[in-house]
């Protein structure tokens, strides 16, 4: 079965002038559906280079991405783009909603930009936003929203319709600790029902919620944990003290 | 973690028996702090030897004692609650010994080192963190505990975190100018007499 993600040798080389800039070196990376992947690495480390590599929002200067088994690369402009609409949801830090639509319209914005009837695309936006519990918030703009509330329209608008692939950069934003974990229980639980998720991120509190761990360092994938043991091991331990 | 005051404070709730402690401390920690029943029994002799829990008199057997919190123990709950446990760190930390020493060690990369940790304390935490996203969002007792743990685990990581940025800027003096270097002018000024 092929992943929903799959980076191979990816590279990104930002040329400045006289001086160059390697944000990713020969990354590889593969994440499957049903598994939620965080990306850790400090400012600069190359996180943010990789989700919008991973998401086709830019293209990687050597090295392929496969979205579904399907090579970037080798896709016509338009097809990426259709891709990027219907395959792929994006999260970002400040929530990106649109002022000037409402919740439900902001979730729906990606079914109808890629031609589905507008009836239609309010009947799977509504189950997009129910599924975040902000349902009863749909006829509201987003100045009408909390913080938290907002980050759930925009997750909405993340995974509504039939996406395979979730990409969510620093998605709790400026949230306090304890809505930022509502954020990650929402992200966790969408790919436990069949997404593939990253997240990148510098808060190992929000890497924690995560099933895998990628540390990324100077644009190189250094290390990454496993999925993690049952809570036994560490009951146990403190049965120790 | 104070047993005592934490047996003081499930006493406060009205009197119990020893293993009804045990089971209430135990489920309002999450069980994450587990506390054998001996245990609950010495620490309920000691308050009771203090002055601080009385028991039903005439029951001889442990397990049939209701203990009940005094008026002293109730004292003592409200100061401890708002007594500030001790902030002064133990003297050494072993983690930032291991890192001072790796920075100076011949043949050790220091950044590896901080990675070898900065992987286990996340592993540490995702298993913490599985704990809190497969109990009960209503389970606060739990989440409390596991809040406190994932926040000294997030300190570490921080710490590593900055070490790895701060060793990278890091430039360490220039080693004094070898000895041959300083006659030099001397030897030039010969020359020149």
């Amino acid at each position: 079965m092929t992943s929903a993600l799959e980076l191979h040798q990816v590279s990104k080389i930002y040329d400045s002038g006289p001086t160059e800039v390697r944000a990713l070196s020969d990354v590889d990376l593969s994440v499957e559906r049903g598994e939620l992947v965080a990306v850790m690495g400090p400012s600069g480390s190359g996180k943010s280079t990789l989700l919008t590599i991973a998401g086709s929002l830019d293209d990687p200067t050597s090295g392929q991405v496969l979205v579904d088994g399907i090579d970037l690369a080798a896709v016509s402009r338009s097809d990426r783009a259709k891709m990027r609409r219907r395959s792929i949801g994006y999260v970002f830090q400040d929530f990106n909603l649109l002022p000037g639509l409402t919740a439900l319209e902001n979730a729906t914005l990606p079914l109808e930009l890629d031609g589905i009837r507008a009836k239609a695309a309010r009947a799977t936006g509504l189950e997009a936003l129910e599924e975040l519990h902000v349902a009863e918030h749909a006829g509201r703009y987003p100045d009408e929203l909390s913080g938290g509330e907002r980050q759930r329209v925009a997750i909405a608008r993340a995974i509504v319709g039939e996406r395979g692939l979730l990409l969510a950069d620093e998605p709790t934003g400026a949230l306090d600790s304890v809505n930022g974990e509502a954020v990650m229980r929402l992200l966790r639980a969408a790919a436990h029902r069949g997404v593939a998720g990253v997240v990148v991120t510098h808060e190992a509190q929000l890497a924690s919620w995560a099933d895998r761990v990628v540390f990324l360092r100077d644009g190189h994938v250094v290390d990454q944990t496993v999925a993690p043991p049952g809570p036994e091991s560490l009951l146990a331990a403190g049965e120790r003290r | 973690m104070s047993v005592p005051h934490s047996l003081l404070a499930l006493l406060r709730e009205g009197p119990k028996y020893g293993l009804q402690l045990q089971h209430e401390f135990e489920s309002r920690t999450g069980e994450v702090w587990p506390l054998n029943v001996g245990q609950v029994y010495t620490t309920l002799q000691r308050l009771e030897r203090d002055g601080l829990v009385e028991t039903d008199d005439g029951e001889p057997e442990r397990s049939q004692k209701r203990y009940r919190i005094t008026a002293t123990g109730a004292r003592e709950l409200a100061e401890w609650l708002r007594t500030p446990p001790d902030l002064v760190p133990p003297p050494r930390n072993e983690l930032v010994i291991k890192v001072l020493i790796a920075v100076h060690l011949p043949g050790i990369d220091v950044h590896e080192i901080l990675q070898v940790h900065r992987h286990h304390v996340v592993e540490v935490m995702q298993r913490y963190t599985r704990i809190k996203a497969e109990a009960s969002e209503d389970d606060v007792g739990l989440a409390l505990v596991v809040d406190a743990e994932l926040f000294r685990l997030e300190a570490i990581v921080r710490w590593l975190d900055a070490a790895d940025v701060r060793l990278k800027q890091w430039r360490p003096l220039a080693p004094p100018a070898p000895a041959a270097a300083l006659p030099e002018p001397t030897r030039t000024t010969e020359v020149s007499q």
